[in-house]
Order: C-alpha cells, then sequence, then structure tokens
C-alpha cells in the first residue's frame, strides 16, 4: 500500500471535492435544516459522526463483503451509526432532536455518506478511510454552517439563535443580534427556496474563485512566436 | 401597397418597437391607478424604475457585457413598471427598491438576461415579497374612498406613519363573507360605491392599453382571453352563491385580473408561444388564480399562478404544435429527435 497524502484528503474534503457544493450530494437535510446556525451545527455534527463511523467499519470490513452484497451492508452499517446518533442526541440533546426531527433518521438516505462509503472507504484502509470521513464531514459541516449563518442573518437578524438547543441552558445568551430590532427579517431566506437560491450562489462563488485561481497560476505563453507583437490584443 | 415581388415579409419589429408599446399601453391604467390610490403610485413607480435599470446594468457589466444595449432595449423598464405597478400604494420605499432589484436581478439577469428566463421576472419579484414580507405587501393597501396626498403618502413609505393604509377588495370580501351575506358586505365603507365601481374604472383602463396592443400586433389575444375564461369559468359555476364565494364580478374587476391578462400572462418569454399553448396557459393561469384566491390565504393569486403555469409552458408547447404546411395534421408530444 503506498501512502497516502493525508493533505491532498483534507483539501479534497473541504475544497476541492466538497460533497456539498461539487458532489452535491445530500442536498435534502442540508437544504432543510439550515435554518439557523445552530440546527445547521447539530445536523453537521450528527453526519460527521455518521460519516466517519461508517468509513471505518466499512474500511475494516471491505474484504469479507461479497462484492454484489456491499450496497446493502454499508447501508445496514449507515443505519446503525444513524441510530447511534438519534438515540445520543434523544439523551443529550432532546430538544435540539425535537427541532431536527425527521432529518436524523434520514442520515442513512445521505448519498453523500454512502457515496464516501463505496467510492473511498471500501478500497482503502482504515486510517485513511477515516481521515476521509473527518474532512469530508467537516466539508459537509462548514458548508452547512455558512448557508445556516447566510440564513440566519438575512432571515432573523441574528447569530447563533437557539444556542441552547446545542450547548445546554448555558448558552441560552450567546445569540447575538446582528440587526435592530425594527429590523423586518426577510422570511425567504428562511423558507425552502431561499435555501436553494443561497445554496447556488455559494456554489457560484466557489467555481469563481477557482477559475480566478486557475487564471493566477497560468503564465501566459505566446505559444511559438519570439517576436513582439504590436497589433491586435498584446499578450500581457 | 406592394411595391415589390414576393415574398412580401415585413420586418419583424424589433424588441425595443414592442417595448414602446407596452409602456405606452401602460400610461391609461396608470393615470387611473394614480387617481385612484394617490401619489403612491408614481414613487413607487419611479422607485422600481431606479433600482431595475441600476441593477441591469450592474450585472451587465458584471458579466463584462455590454451595458447600453439591453438598456436602449427597453425590456428592464417594462419588467420594473409592471412590478411598481403591481406594489401596494403604501409600501415602505424598500419594498419596490428591492422589487425592481429582484425582478432584473433574480428574475432575469440570474438566468442569462432577455429571452432565457423562465419566469416572468415581475411575478418572481412579487412572489419573493409577498412570501418574504407578508405585513409590508399586505396591509398596506389603500381605499379608493379615502385617497392620500402627498405628504402623507410619503410619510407612510419613508417613515413610519399610519393612519391610510387598508386590505384590499377581495381581501375584505373573503374576510367578511364568512360572517355577512352579499347585500350586508355591500354596507361596508371599502364598497361605499357598489362592490366593483372604482375598480371598474381601473379594469377598463388596463383593457384599453391591452386592445392598443393587440392593435398593434405588440402581443395576442389568446392568453388574455384564457386567464379571464379561466377565471370566469370556476366563479360562475361555483361562486354564483355570493354569501359564500366572491362573485365573479368582482373577481373580473378587481385585484390584478384585467392588468395580469393583458400584460403578465402575455410574456412572450416565459409564457407558451403557440397559439392554442397561450390559450390553454392562460386559461390554466386563471384556474389556479380562483383556486388559490378561494382557498389561498394571500389577498390576490396571479404571481403564484403565473409562476407555475410558466413551469408548464415548455410542455404546453409541445403538445399544440401547430400543422406544419404540407402535412395533414399537426404532429403531438414531445419533440425526440435530436435538436442540432
Amino acid at each position: 500500500m503506498s501512502t497516502t497524502d493525508y493533505k491532498a484528503l483534507a483539501w479534497n474534503g473541504l475544497w476541492k471535492n466538497n460533497p456539498a457544493l461539487v458532489q452535491l450530494l445530500g442536498l435534502c437535510p442540508l437544504l432543510a435544516v439550515s435554518g439557523t446556525v445552530i440546527n445547521a451545527a447539530g445536523l453537521g455534527l450528527a453526519t460527521l459522526f455518521v460519516l466517519m463511523g461508517s468509513n471505518l467499519a466499512v474500511s475494516l470490513i471491505r474484504h469479507h463483503v461479497a462484492d454484489h452484497l456491499r450496497l446493502p451492508a454499508f447501508v445496514m452499517i449507515i443505519a446503525a451509526f444513524t441510530t447511534c446518533v438519534e438515540l445520543l442526541m434523544q439523551a443529550y440533546a432532546y430538544s435540539l432532536f425535537q427541532v431536527l426531527g425527521l432529518f436524523i433518521p434520514l442520515i442513512v438516505t445521505n448519498c453523500a455518506i454512502l457515496g464516501r462509503a463505496d467510492g473511498f472507504a471500501r478500497k482503502n484502509t482504515p486510517l485513511p478511510a477515516l481521515a476521509d470521513g473527518l474532512w469530508m464531514g467537516l466539508g459537509f459541516m462548514a458548508v452547512l454552517l455558512v448557508l445556516g449563518g447566510v440564513r440566519e442573518l438575512i432571515g432573523l437578524g441574528t447569530l447563533l439563535d437557539g444556542a441552547h438547543l446545542l450547548f445546554g441552558e448555558a448558552a441560552r445568551d450567546w445569540t447575538i443580534q446582528v440587526a435592530p430590532d425594527s429590523y423586518p427579517g426577510v422570511l425567504i431566506a428562511i423558507l425552502p427556496p431561499g435555501a436553494f437560491i443561497l445554496l447556488g450562489f455559494m456554489i457560484a462563488a466557489k467555481q469563481a474563485w477557482d477559475i480566478r485561481a486557475k487564471q493566477r497560476t497560468t503564465i501566459d505563453v505566446v505559444a511559438g512566436s519570439k517576436r513582439v507583437r504590436v497589433t491586435g490584443d498584446v499578450a500581457r | 401597397m406592394i411595391h415589390r415581388p414576393s415574398p412580401h415579409r415585413r420586418r419583424a419589429r424589433s424588441t425595443q418597437d414592442v417595448m414602446r408599446d407596452v409602456l405606452l399601453a401602460l400610461v391609461p391604467g396608470t393615470l387611473v391607478m394614480l387617481w385612484l390610490y394617490g401619489p403612491g403610485v408614481l414613487t413607487n413607480l419611479l422607485l422600481t424604475l431606479i433600482a431595475g435599470v441600476a441593477t441591469e446594468a450592474a450585472v451587465m457589466r458584471l458579466r463584462g457585457r455590454a451595458v447600453k444595449p439591453p438598456l436602449r432595449d427597453l425590456s428592464a423598464l417594462v419588467a420594473s413598471a409592471l412590478i411598481g405597478l403591481s406594489l401596494p400604494p403604501l409600501a415602505p420605499f424598500w419594498i419596490p427598491l428591492l422589487a425592481g432589484v429582484l425582478a432584473i436581478g433574480l428574475g432575469k439577469q440570474l438566468f442569462g438576461g432577455l429571452g432565457h428566463n423562465p419566469f416572468n421576472p415581475a411575478m418572481v419579484a412579487y412572489a419573493v415579497l409577498l412570501i418574504s414580507f407578508p405585513v409590508a405587501m399586505t396591509t398596506t393597501w389603500v381605499s379608493p374612498t379615502r385617497v392620500p396626498d402627498l405628504l402623507a403618502t410619503l410619510g407612510h413609505q419613508f417613515g413610519g406613519a399610519d393612519g391610510w393604509s387598508g386590505a384590499t377588495p377581495l381581501d375584505r370580501y373573503k374576510d367578511l363573507a364568512t360572517r355577512l351575506t352579499q347585500s350586508e358586505i355591500a354596507q361596508d365603507p371599502l364598497f361605499n360605491a357598489g362592490l366593483v365601481m372604482p375598480w371598474a374604472l381601473l379594469a377598463l383602463a388596463w383593457a384599453l392599453g391591452g386592445a392598443f396592443l393587440i392593435w398593434r400586433r405588440a402581443t395576442f389575444w389568446h392568453a388574455p382571453a384564457g386567464l379571464i375564461l379561466g377565471i370566469l369559468l370556476p366563479a360562475g359555476v361555483f361562486g354564483y352563491d355570493g354569501d359564500q364565494f366572491v362573485p365573479a364580478s368582482m373577481h373580473l374587476l378587481t385585484g390584478a385580473t384585467v392588468f395580469a391578462a393583458f400584460f403578465i400572462v402575455t410574456d412572450p418569454v416565459s409564457g407558451a408561444t403557440s397559439p392554442r399553448g397561450r390559450l390553454a396557459f392562460g386559461f390554466g393561469a386563471g384556474v389556479l388564480t380562483w383556486v388559490i384566491r378561494t382557498y389561498g390565504g394571500y389577498p390576490d393569486a396571479i404571481a403564484f399562478a403565473v409562476l407555475l403555469m410558466n413551469l408548464a409552458a415548455p410542455m404546453l408547447d409541445q403538445f399544440t404544435r401547430p400543422r406544419v404546411y404540407g402535412h395533414d395534421a399537426a404532429r403531438k408530444g414531445p419533440v425526440l429527435e435530436k435538436r442540432s
């Protein structure tokens, strides 16, 4: 086994192959639950946990599962971890569990998780698989947090509203009132259409950034010609 | 007189010509609105036009295109004017500003500019605003029986003043019909001059503009006829009982019905293009409007109905393709062959 490039794994998960911005997987929970930062963080953490657990487990059993049976087996593993998360949330963050509701059990159907299990974990040793799960989960969570933050800011004019759902009673007054009280609140940002529109803007921004970065690194070379051009577009 | 040999094909009219006709056709209705609702109509129009044109120019710059041609074809002005005229006359000033930005930015330019938008830009902006700011968008209408002067209007739009605003006739009727009979509702101060009187004049003015458009061949009669039929049919069949449902005459003459018939569902970009398709497009929008007006929670339903029908327009076109000259029958169904 060749050595794994952990840096590349991180870069892949967070930016280059981000599950939400590039693979566009797991959009259902992403769009439905990112109404506030706290909801987004709750779902992001749950997904991260399931992703790491399932990647590790799939990698461990990769030599023992017949090829044609692998998908049911992976789904069973993911479902097991999702059930763990669900029970843990019921035990330690029950009010957040009530807010997120159906979207916690729905993590089972999150294609990003099954995609990593089938696309990466079953071909790699446990440690890289775990790292891949970590970075992919963090990438997913980062998008969730940014989307949740923007939506909460536009829709309610606050940040970290309802922090006590995730961090306990001590965090009740963490809420930051960004906009003045008279701010009417753009309701559409909190509703599903707003999530689609804002995610579209985020994807567009990422692509624009990538194109600009590519342009910056490529050096303009006038192919074949040694003479200086004086007409038309002069090469920079 | 024809001076040349065939083909006697006249030059296609430019976008600018058509758009200028639409702007002209909006004038009579705008004047009546000004008389009915006061100066708020003009400030709304002014603010949306400024915001719309500025957005168009800004986005064209951002996309690295020439700024002038899209401004010269007047399409940005038309879209902004349409949304400006749809807004409640006492809405706070940031509503019309936002409306212009949303109509041109979100409704039109995000999809690639003129000719590429799948949805009617004005209705996209209206729907977004109505969903986002239900209070500011539904409680800032004016009763034609009490028209605010310029100072009161500006107080509403730029300050926090209140005291002139009210509900729309459709909304009012629906609310009263839950407990009163039709003859009792007619006693309501909003309906002093009869159930439809002041608004009938406005509807007539829009129809005048619409007739001008059809005479100038800037649009066709199919979509308007479809919309009006689509509203009147269910309103007449199910809504004959004026004690429970809004009567058909109010559906036709109040609200945005006539305005939408001639200026919204006739949008050549987001609507259907075949003649029968246009008829079906208007009819569908009409039926949906009646359904949403009757069973929905918003004061008017044109925007949602038109947006829903915009989604269906490409399919309508595929199933209503006209017969090609030389073929016995029109071909139905989706185009399966690969387009070049």
